[in-house]
């Protein structure tokens, strides 16, 4: 009696949970069917799996270019945050003096400033940079994951600073006292200890630079240069209609996220709670 | 010369990092503010005029900026309740001895990792085919219709999609204070014969209070702050119902042309969304003196 009523809540939750996902089962199964099909049922499994609006919308939306394009900023900007923010947020614990205390307490203060207040001068200060002293800031990916790493490293600071304030000093003492310069003691002892953190600090800056539609939305203007985001915005302003081309493109790019989610899965968990709790 | 060393390795490590972030938000958050005091088309052969306080002024004359005020703080207390009851009951579903409750939560979880911008235009296309579907298919025409072409349903909408993406990360955040709770509390109530409601409201509620605390802020303020959904799901229609804050300051800079203006409501944002946050970091550092 008892082990049937268990089976049944286990298939009742594991239903919940699918249904929840429906929207996204929905957006699949539509993605194969023409527009009667589409009409006479939306729920329905489709009547043959043709791949032709996979291929017009991998066309429209220049899906291979968008997510190389994706993956060159996510991983870049992520690779710069783990190093600059560890390196600043140890100095910054180790350090015991006024400057290094208004330094963290800056970085955390501008966590509080929303995106929106930084935009229009953050790009007339971009444009400026790019047309007075010819740096390349606007209109590039390297300009992008510049500003990435400075919008993202506040939290990561945060992150590393709570993390780095548990380790014992006296390792890093011994380290020192046989000679290695603080760079060696840095990058031999303290980083291998700090992985734990550095994989919560990547999840989170993964995610959110993945998924950043704004920043890339003002600073890219080339059709070349789009991150997936970026391209499936214009994809829709131009093709609102066509619900089936919408839909493969849909599915398309949900498609990295769920292999993303599917390779990482506890780890992701594991950094979203801790991100969240600190 | 021991000081002369720490300080250059002091340099080497922070700077690099200092610099950047000083030329990506304190200048332009300085600049901005310098701005909010001018009335500029943003073109830069034009000039920029002196006007004070002015643009603070004619916020409370913007029926359009008022209105998107009172759409926000709605839109951010009706998503805020939807979000942490839903959050807590998934949560609570997914700690309790049911065999597949892991594989729940991996799938609960999942819509937060779509960008807010794609799923704004995976639900769109719910609500206008598949709500028409399922209105012709049930006779429900008053439930399931295109919510999206109604002003009121529009906003419901947008708080049902968002509930959606953030159900599941708030889920995290309470089953970390579920599994801080004390199995033998929960199992001596079991033994004095308290049923599962009063269980969840004598014990496990009041011992999550400071998930609570954390997940009601954090849903507070990305829900003030919401912009992606908002764009992709509505876009502010049906003829501005749904322009929240954060695009309002957006079409009055990029869409009009108002920078100064535009300015003045970014940093009035920024004081509501600083007092927001400050609020929440007082609340919590409160309750852990407290506990």
């Amino acid at each position: 009696m008892k082990k049937a009523s268990g089976w049944i809540k286990s298939i009742l939750l594991i239903l919940l949970a699918l249904f929840f996902l429906s929207p996204i089962y929905i957006i699949f199964v539509n993605s194969f069917k023409d527009r009667q099909e589409l009409y006479e049922n939306a729920l329905s499994l489709p009547e043959s799996f043709s791949f032709q609006y996979y291929i017009e919308a991998m066309e429209k939306m220049n899906f291979v270019s968008a997510l190389l394009n994706s993956l060159y900023v996510t991983i870049v900007s992520v690779i710069f945050i783990v190093v600059l923010s560890s390196m600043t947020a140890w100095m910054l614990v180790r350090t015991n003096n006024k400057l290094s205390t208004f330094i963290f307490m800056t970085f955390i203060a501008t966590m509080l400033i929303p995106f929106q207040t930084l935009m229009m001068p953050l790009m007339q200060f971009i444009s400026t940079i790019t047309q007075d002293l010819g740096i390349p800031m606007y209109n590039t990916h390297e300009g992008l994951i510049y500003m990435n790493i400075g919008f993202h490293s506040a939290l990561s600071v945060f992150l590393y600073h709570g993390f780095i304030k548990s380790i014992p000093i006296t390792l890093e003492e011994a380290a020192t006292i046989d000679g290695a310069s603080k760079f060696g003691v840095f990058w031999r002892i303290i980083f291998p200890m700090l992985k734990p953190i550095t994989a919560t600090v990547m999840i989170l800056n993964v995610i959110s630079i993945w998924n950043d539609f704004l920043l890339p939305s003002l600073t890219l203007i080339d059709k070349g240069l789009r991150t997936i985001p970026l391209s499936t915005f214009y994809f829709f302003g131009e093709f609102t209609i066509q619900w089936n081309l919408a839909m493969a493109g849909l599915t398309l790019t949900i498609i990295p996220v769920i292999i993303f989610y599917a390779l990482a899965q506890k780890h992701i968990i594991k950094g979203i709670g801790e991100g969240a709790v600190k | 010369m021991a000081n002369k060393n720490k300080r250059k390795w002091f340099v080497l490590f922070v700077v690099p990092l200092l610099f950047i972030f000083t030329t990506v938000v304190i200048i332009p958050f300085l600049i901005g503010i310098y701005y909010a005091f001018f009335e500029w088309d943003g073109i830069s052969a034009n000039p920029m005029e002196f006007v004070g306080l002015d643009n603070f002024g004619k916020l409370f004359d913007d029926d359009q900026f008022l209105r998107s005020a009172w759409l926000t703080t709605l839109f951010t207390v009706l998503s805020v309740i939807t979000i942490n009851v839903v959050g807590l009951a998934f949560a609570l579903l997914v700690t309790s001895k049911i065999r597949t409750a892991n594989a729940a939560r991996t799938l609960l979880f999942m819509p937060y990792l779509i960008g807010g911008l794609i799923l704004g235009y995976i639900w769109q296309f719910v609500f206008l085919d598949v709500f028409e579907f399922l209105g012709e298919l049930t006779g429900l025409t008053d439930v399931f219709f295109n919510w999206l072409i109604d002003p009121e349903f529009a906003l419901y909408a947008l708080v049902f999609v968002f509930t959606w993406q953030m159900a599941g990360y708030v889920m995290i955040v309470y089953i970390a204070g579920i599994q801080a709770i004390p199995n033998d509390v929960v199992e001596a109530a079991k033994i004095d014969g308290a049923t599962p409601w009063q269980r969840f409201m004598r014990i496990t509620l009041p011992l999550l209070m400071p998930a609570l605390t954390i997940s009601l802020f954090l849903t507070l303020s990305s829900a003030f702050k919401i912009y992606d959904v908002n764009l992709s799901l509505t876009g502010g229609g049906p003829a501005n119902a749904t322009e929240l804050f954060a695009m309002n300051i957006y079409n009055e800079i990029f869409g009009s042309g108002n920078y100064g203006f535009g300015q003045a409501k970014a940093i009035v944002f920024f004081v509501i969304v600083a007092a927001i946050t400050l609020t929440q970091v007082y609340l919590t550092k409160k309750r852990e003196v407290e506990m």
